[in-house]
């Protein structure tokens, strides 16, 4: 028989009155969705290439979706239920706050199992995590944006924003290389970006096709294209790891300064929150102090790039 | 703190109505190594007797009573088109008894990472507030390094310390429920002997440390050392089993895996220790792996344990325990990989020096 005199107490850990408790006020919030769940309903879904499909989502509850506001250059966590979760960087405009969207390329075990789902579905989110652009830093300046390939997801976030906020902003240069014609995404924005929005848009694929009348070749090589005024310049890039080494080695050799680059980072992801390490580089989360990092501490990360 | 002092047989019974009351954890020997020496575990206890006081350390650390290997985090039931998601933070009250300072250090540097940092996780709170943890000092064995880490003492963390002082245990009690349930035996103020005893058994076990590892400047050496053919060396070894962090006291990485129950009306989310020496730890979707070899992922793990946690958490993550040494199939241990690095360094420095001569 237990001595009840002896017994230790069970305590509860009662979620809301934690979050509470931690010390700064605004933690709560992202206290409140690192476990668990925003449900969300996928409205539309655009099939751009044979591997990338556009999915755009709205959250179902309308004080979730009166909570959830991030940052252009933030991810979420995207979990498919029985299946698992996937760090997907936001596509969408940070202002629109109804709708998200997430380009997601096929490429393991769950992007597959997204890929078979149907307008209607229900998936969770969680997040926003991570570290996102300075857009506020950079206004006034003028803005130089690099995607290779996919890397024009995570872009097309910033890119609202600057778009929304045209009047911050001097000279917007776009540059996006792909590697043939059928791979380049939001062909149908391109026209909408350079003639209401006054961005210049440079496209480049490394193999045309027969319809292709763009010109070929690297990224790299559109550089030639444009003047940079390296005093008044921010780089945002996006792409492959190697794209990174020759592109940001062009504009420093140039003499934009290191904190003036930003690029985002890939790496394997399970929690968000800094807890399974992951997607750690050096001593760096990738999940916490970035996706989104300046050039210097990229520089000063080892075998990040 | 509240210091006291009581007898070894008072204790036992302080001890066997603890157990007696409460689903309890001590260390038992469950077999033996190859050369005879016992292998002990935290295992349940009905009663005192089972308990060995005197062991050395366990194989495993006490780590997975608050990290177990599966864990469920949240567990989703589909209705229709529709599901719901159900999250517990529920965790049921234990007792560990005996567990050494460099365990309850290892502990504390788990409260670090898991509810200081950001998003403090509740799954892990609930579980170190409702564990009763009676830490107890001991002599270290022959490889144990706690000493060079600075782990070979503690001094937060637990509920009651127990200090060996011949026929008296000394107590550090450090809670209030510890002081309750002692308030019903026969314990006493300690005595000035007392304290004289206690700093002997102290100064004893800081002399019986026959391992050191130098740590001094370490974390600069690990950046400075980073295309190092150490690395390389000691990856050719490395069978990329995962043990070391396994019984690693402060590893905490994991996987999160996703299941269909049998029935398909529901899923839960699971989530599993990981170890960074497994190859597929830093795969991408697309197959891209950041660490592809041996070697790479070896030196991540030094890197994080003694470099990465030092820069963020101004502390290095190891505690000197020297499990990962012992379990290491091929005999990779830390005090073997540090000095290796530490040598090369010093062979840098000769060659350096002996190049003017040469001129």
């Amino acid at each position: 028989m237990p001595d009840l005199r002896f017994v230790i107490p069970k305590q509860e850990i009662n979620c809301e009155a934690f979050a509470a408790s931690a010390p700064d006020f605004n933690r709560r919030s992202e206290l409140m969705n690192t476990d668990r769940g925003f449900k969300c309903r996928v409205t539309n879904i655009v099939q751009l290439t044979e591997l990338e499909k556009l999915f755009q989502l709205r959250i179902v509850d309308a004080a979730e979706r009166a909570i959830f506001r991030f940052k252009p250059g933030q991810f979420v966590m995207l979990e498919l239920p029985g299946y698992g979760d996937v760090p997907i960087s936001i596509s969408s405009s940070s202002t629109n706050h109804e709708f998200l969207e997430l380009c997601i390329r096929k490429a393991g075990h769950v992007t597959s199992a997204l890929f078979t789902i149907e307008e209607g579905a229900q998936v969770a989110i969680r997040g926003p995590f991570g570290s996102s652009f300075p857009m506020d830093e950079m206004a006034g300046n003028n803005i130089l944006l690099i995607a290779g390939g996919l890397g024009i997801a995570p872009l097309r976030a910033p890119l609202f924003w600057i778009n929304e906020h045209r009047d911050r902003f001097l000279d917007v240069n776009l540059l996006y290389g792909a590697k043939e014609p059928s791979q380049l995404l939001f062909t149908w924005q391109f026209e909408e970006w350079e003639k209401i929005n006054h961005t210049r848009l440079h496209t480049i694929v490394e193999h045309g096709d027969a319809g292709w009348k763009g010109k070929t070749g690297m990224i790299t090589d559109l550089f030639n294209d444009i003047s940079i005024d390296v005093k008044k310049s921010y780089a945002i890039v996006c792409g492959p790891p190697i794209m990174f080494k020759f592109v940001c080695g062009y504009l420093d050799k140039l003499g934009i300064p290191m904190n003036r680059m930003f690029i985002s980072l890939e790496r394997r992801m399970h929690c968000g929150m800094g807890k399974c390490c992951r997607c750690m580089v050096g001593s760096t989360f990738t999940c916490i102090d970035g996706p989104v990092f300046d050039y210097w501490s990229v520089m000063n990360l080892k075998e990040a790039i | 703190m509240i210091y006291k002092v009581i007898s070894k047989k008072e204790f036992r019974a302080f001890i066997d109505a603890l157990v007696q009351s409460n689903s309890s954890f001590a260390p038992q020997q469950v077999d033996t190594d190859q050369r005879g020496n016992p292998l002990y575990q935290f295992k349940p206890v009905q009663s005192v007797d089972e308990i060995a006081f005197d062991y050395t350390a366990t194989t495993s650390s006490a780590k997975h009573f608050f990290l177990p290997f599966r864990e469920e985090l949240s567990h989703v039931t589909f209705d229709g088109e529709s599901w719901e998601q159900q999250i517990s933070y529920e965790a049921d009250p234990i007792v560990l008894i005996g567990l050494r300072p460099c365990d309850i250090s290892a502990l504390n540097i788990l409260d670090d990472v898991l509810l200081h940092g950001h998003f403090p996780s509740p799954y892990y709170l609930a579980k170190r507030k409702n564990t009763f943890i009676i830490g107890m000092d001991h002599l270290p064995l022959p490889d144990c390094f706690c000493k060079s880490m600075n782990h070979h003492t503690v001094t937060t963390g637990f509920n009651l310390f127990c200090a060996d002082i011949g026929d008296h245990y000394y107590l550090s009690i450090n809670s209030s429920k510890a002081f309750n349930f002692l308030k019903e035996f026969e314990t006493r103020e300690p005595l000035y002997e007392d304290n004289c005893l206690l700093t002997e058994r102290r100064k004893l076990i800081q002399n019986s440390f026959q391992t050191e590892i130098d740590v001094t400047g370490l974390p600069s050496m690990l950046d400075i050392e980073f295309d190092s053919p150490v690395w390389e060396k000691w990856g050719e070894k490395c069978l990329n089993c995962g043990t070391c962090a396994m019984v690693c006291p402060s590893c905490y990485c994991y996987s999160l895996t996703e299941s269909f129950d049998l029935n398909l009306k529901g899923a839960s989310r699971e989530k599993r220790l990981y170890s960074c020496n497994l190859v597929d730890f830093a795969v991408v979707a697309g197959g891209h792996n950041f660490r592809p070899k041996n070697g790479d992922r070896l030196k991540y793990r030094y890197y994080h344990q003694h470099r990465g946690f030092a820069e963020n958490a101004n502390q290095q993550i190891c505690v000197g325990c020297n499990r990962c040494g012992r379990a290491c199939l091929p005999g990779i241990n830390p005090k073997a990989v540090i000095n290796d690095l530490r040598l090369e360094k010093e062979s840098c420095l000769t060659c350096v020096s002996s190049s003017p001569s040469k001129r």
